[in-house]
């Protein structure tokens, strides 16, 4: 904050040169803003509004009608009724499922080697995630595109699993290291003090201390390989994912089933993460407790 | 450099050999390494490499060092980087514009409700991004919920449109990333130390002067974040085009993607996405110089 | 900022959302480092990607001896158009029919949006000499791809038409042996269809009889045209009163030229593939040029104001067909299920649903009699009076692939942006 501070002075001198009445504004904060943010959130949230309600338009076809014909619960009655929509959220929760845990794993044990220790390549490491963060999401799939196809490796559930890895790695490595960094290490050390050899000092004391952002890091890799469409799609061949299906059934129109599909989707996501919202508030006591009861354990 | 950090308080970690403490960070970090060294960085060169080759996909492509794709490549498709450039460009104005209000609102004056109005703000990507931009095609339509309704009332001429427009792109575009701005800018404003803000008004600075002079200059980073944020994803992002626009408003992204996958013309597909990975960096490098701060992943 | 104050949203949670983290030193670090990489040339000279030059098939595939060596797997493949069967409280009537019949189970997939998006998935496999893991799949005669597939890469399986008694007796005549598949060697049709106009009165404010309305200026913006360059440069022939059959390069160019003006004076909204019939039953469009089968399946599904009508000038027609790809696992499947959709009751279960010409007459009796649909059943579209069928006109034949490259050269810049 010093930066901030010596500026602070700076606008500090500015200002006071020019003295002027002290008006409250709360026009401002009290009514305008607070409007004007509402209307942003019925922006933002309208989108999601139009594919709930359209879940449940009784149409004459098979596709998505935007014109309002009655209310129907038949979609979600024959949600599972158009087997290659069934199929490709199989195929999403499956490569999401098993990318998740190889990325959590990975990218969790390069969190731990850039919080705990200091290394030759440390700051290339830091180097290869951000710039596998920062690049542009085609240029990530036209690369791997090309590598396998210089390989001569056929594209297909494997290769998306592949891709969805290696997008996921950072942004695990990332979320767990910020969790590790506000660690206190006094209680491992207390366990360590305690007699505890350091892997069970790992297993009692760190990681449940870190499950959280072990788990925020997890649900982050989830919902990205699910709903990862770009590098997907140069890397899947003939398999398709969700995102992949919709894309190309839009071409001709959409069936209901999408909607619903995205409706439990969006509610089992938004139900997750306010269960882990209220997790993380009353872990972190518990948890505490919990290790200093394991570092008891142990002596 | 090489040093267990916490081995400086004595009597901690004092199991293990010294040489088992020197590899432990490259153990723990090998498999992720490996893992992004082949399968992003290789794949890099593997890009750049194919992009210099000459064949078919029939035949096979072979290295001949053919440097003339890339002045065909820019010389054939400037107009498609260039309007992607443009919409990407505009989009990201319209997120700032848009968000920065309800951003400053939420930091300053959202009370205990923060949380639900983050926890607002993040409810789009709880739906699939392909959907998300159906939707808000849907929306669009000409006759359709929005549109129609203000026809309807003849607040619109008939002929009015957006869909399949340059302006349903942008407006897509902006709307799928509205939070990647919103979030940064957020973050930025929260920190600001609210006792700065306090001496500026003791030091009889209007509500006005203390926004321009004060808030405004130290959210920079977050506007910073926020712009790289949007813009980079925009630029190569081709759903919005291809969903809302019409085959006026095809992106580089656009082109990209069908010359990979449906033409098989891998070294033209290879030259443009390594000249939109360059452009960016070259792009991002002048703009961290202009307006960057020292550590932006702080604020983000 | 403390991750662990409990009123805030985990911030963590929040850097991963916004996905992206930047800092302006790493991005030096970054590009020092992709400096060093360009003197990795000699990797750059190891890179290449092998020629997949399609393997000529064993030559005795497709012979009647090889047939009769083929046994009934009991399973299917079925790669087809979306909206393109029939479909009764998520099943496929016409499908199941064929199961009980024959004891073989269907994987019915609408895995096809796009002639070229479709090879170019399967492609990969095929030259690699692998099963697409389809064993039937139907393609367009109005797209190069169809040509390519069966003639240059030869990458369908040749029938034995012994196997097909109900398409010996049911087909249609325009269907059997069709010029571009002498034989039906490789092919059998699915359907056919027209491409002519369908637009919404209650929006053009009146009843379109032309291929030239889709050039009135009072459109301007909501006129759709197709972004297939056969599609477009046929009704480009159309409205300058070419026969596309019969047209030379010196007509191709004076319809270019008329679809330029069409563009450059904002008539047109888009160049569309498939999405154009939901811009029509949205109203973003009032005319436009349109799959018939399309519009019959939108007005069934409540836009009832759409109408579908054969200009004067003509209605181009054309045909997706059945195939087996090569190395196909389930080839006797395959074949037994393609000749049941000749079955008139087959037929008509599909006809009636889907609404495209099909190419069994004999269904008709079935849909009047037995499905008492009466209005299908009388339908033109459907079963094209004598009167109708004067009004098909027949897509230009391309002598060779340069041909096909000038008529692509000449008329994609208008439809590309």
């Amino acid at each position: 904050m010093s930066e901030s501070a010596v500026r602070a002075e700076e606008v500090a001198g500015a200002v006071a040169t020019s003295i002027l009445p002290r008006k409250p504004q709360r026009r401002w904060t009290r009514f305008i803003l607070p409007t004007y943010t509402g209307a942003v959130m019925v922006y933002l949230v309208s989108p999601i509004l139009v594919m709930i309600l359209y879940g449940f338009n009784k149409t004459g076809g098979l596709k998505v009608s935007f014109k309002w014909q009655g209310f129907t619960l038949a979609w979600y009655r024959g949600l599972f009724d158009i087997p290659n929509l069934t199929q490709a959220l199989k195929n999403s929760l499956f490569i999401a499922t098993v990318s998740t845990l190889i990325a959590t794993a990975i990218g969790t044990l390069v969190a731990l080697a850039l919080v705990r220790y200091r290394f030759r390549g440390r700051q290339v490491a830091d180097m290869i995630m951000f710039m596998n963060i920062a690049a542009p999401e085609i240029v990530l799939g036209a690369a791997l595109l090309s590598f396998f196809v210089t390989l001569g490796l056929p594209r297909g559930v494997l290769t998306i699993i592949i891709a969805h890895v290696m997008f996921n790695i950072a942004y695990v490595a990332v979320t767990v290291r910020a969790r590790l960094s506000g660690f206190d290490t006094s209680l491992e050390e207390a366990a360590q003090d305690l007699g505890a050899d350091p892997w069970t000092t790992f297993w009692k004391v760190t990681l449940p201390l870190i499950f959280p952002g072990i788990l925020a890091g997890a649900l982050l890799a989830f919902a990205l390989s699910i709903d990862d469409f770009v590098i997907t799609s140069f890397n899947a061949g003939p398999v398709s994912t969700f995102p992949l299906w919709v894309y190309a059934a839009a071409r001709v129109g959409v069936p209901p089933q999408v909607f619903v599909m995205g409706t439990l989707i969006f509610t089992f996501g938004v139900s997750l993460a306010a269960i882990n919202l209220l997790l993380q508030r009353r872990r972190v006591r518990p948890a505490l407790a919990e290790a200093s009861g394991a570092a008891d354990d142990v002596s | 450099m090489e040093q267990h950090l916490q081995s400086d308080r004595p009597g901690v970690a004092r199991h293990g050999s010294r040489l088992g403490k020197r590899l432990a960070p490259y153990l723990l970090i090998s498999p992720g390494g490996l893992w992004l060294g082949i399968f992003f960085l290789v794949p890099m060169l593997a890009m750049l490499s194919l992009s210099l080759q000459t064949g078919s996909i029939d035949t096979g492509f072979r290295q001949t060092w053919n440097f003339g794709v890339y002045p065909h490549a820019i010389g054939e498709y400037h107009k498609y980087f260039l309007r992607s450039l443009l919409y990407g460009g505009v989009a990201s104005a319209a997120t700032l514009l848009i968000s920065y209000p309800m951003s400053y609102w939420i930091a300053f004056h959202g009370g205990r409700r923060k949380t639900t109005y983050l926890l607002l703000l993040l409810l789009p990507f709880f739906v699939s991004f392909v959907i998300r931009t159906l939707a808000w095609g849907f929306i669009l339509s000409d006759e359709g919920i929005l549109f129609g309704t203000l026809k309807s009332w003849h607040l619109l001429p008939s002929s009015f449109r957006v869909l399949n427009t340059g302006t349903a792109v942008v407006s897509g575009i902006a709307y799928n990333f509205l939070p990647f701005m919103a979030l940064p800018l957020y973050v930025t404003l929260e920190k600001i130390d609210r006792s700065v803000v306090a001496a500026a008004g003791d030091l009889y600075a209007s509500k006005r002067e203390t926004f321009l002079r004060v808030i405004l200059p130290l959210s920079v980073p977050g506007i910073f974040a926020g712009v790289l944020l949007t813009l980079v994803p925009a630029v190569g992002d081709y759903v919005n085009a291809s969903i809302l626009g019409g085959t006026e408003n095809h992106m580089i992204g656009n082109i990209i993607q069908t010359e990979y996958l449906y033409n098989f013309n891998y070294p033209l597909a290879a030259a443009l996405s390594f000249v939109l990975m360059a452009g960016m960096v070259i792009g991002i490098l002048a703009y961290a110089r202009v307006l960057g701060t020292r550590e932006i992943e702080e604020y983000v | 900022m403390n991750a662990h104050d409990p009123t805030q949203v985990d911030p963590v949670w929040l850097r991963g959302m916004t996905r992206r983290r930047i800092s302006r030193r790493d991005l030096f670090k970054y590009a020092g480092t992709g400096a060093g990489a360009l003197g990795l040339a000699a990797f750059l000279e190891a890179c290449g990607v092998s020629g997949t030059q399609p393997a000529a098939p064993p030559s005795e595939v497709g012979t009647p001896a090889w047939w009769a060596k083929q046994k009934q797997a009991g399973e299917l493949n079925f790669a087809n158009w979306g909206y393109y069967i029939d479909v009764k409280k998520g099943r496929h009537p016409s499908i199941d029919r064929f199961t009980q019949q024959t004891g073989i189970s269907v994987k019915y997939q609408e895995v096809i949006n796009d002639n070229y998006e479709f090879l170019s998935i399967i492609r990969p496999t095929l030259q690699a000499g692998q099963d697409t893991g389809y064993d039937a799949m139907v393609l367009t005669t109005n797209s190069p791809v169809l040509d390519l597939v069966i003639h240059s890469f030869k990458w369908a399986i040749p029938l034995d038409h012994s196997l097909t008694p109900n398409f010996n007796a049911n087909a249609d005549s325009a269907i059997k042996n069709p010029p571009w598949d002498p034989g039906n060697k490789y092919t059998m049709a699915w359907q056919t269809g027209l491409t002519a106009i369908g637009y919404n009165p209650k929006l053009t404010g009146r009843e379109i009889t032309s291929v030239k309305d889709l050039f009135d200026p009072k459109f301007a913006g909501h006129v759709g045209m197709m972004d297939d360059p056969q599609e477009l440069g046929s009704v480009g022939l159309l409205a300058i009163g070419v026969d596309p059959a019969g047209s030379t390069p010196d007509d191709w160019h004076q319809a270019a030229d008329f679809l330029k003006k069409q563009k450059d004076a904002g008539i047109v909204r888009s160049y569309y593939g498939q999405p154009y019939i939901n811009h029509l039953e949205n109203g973003d469009l009032w005319i436009s040029q349109a799959w018939s089968g399309d519009v019959v399946q939108s007005q069934k599904s409540g836009y009832t104001d759409l109408k579908m009508v054969v200009p004067d000038e003509g209605g181009m027609q054309w045909t997706d067909n059945m195939m087996i790809p090569i190395h196909a696992q389930h080839p006797l499947d395959a074949i037994k299920y393609m000749d049941y959709v000749y079955d008139p009751y087959a037929a008509a279960l599909i006809a009636d649903f889907i609404t495209y010409v099909t190419p069994v007459p004999a269904a008709r009796d079935v849909i009047m009699n037995q499905l008492h649909d009466a209005v299908a059943a009388n339908n033109p579209l459907i079963f094209p009076t004598p009167e109708m069928k004067a009004r098909f006109k027949q897509y230009y034949k391309f002598k060779d692939n340069a041909e096909a490259d000038e008529w692509n050269s000449i008329f994609n810049p208008i439809a590309q942006g």
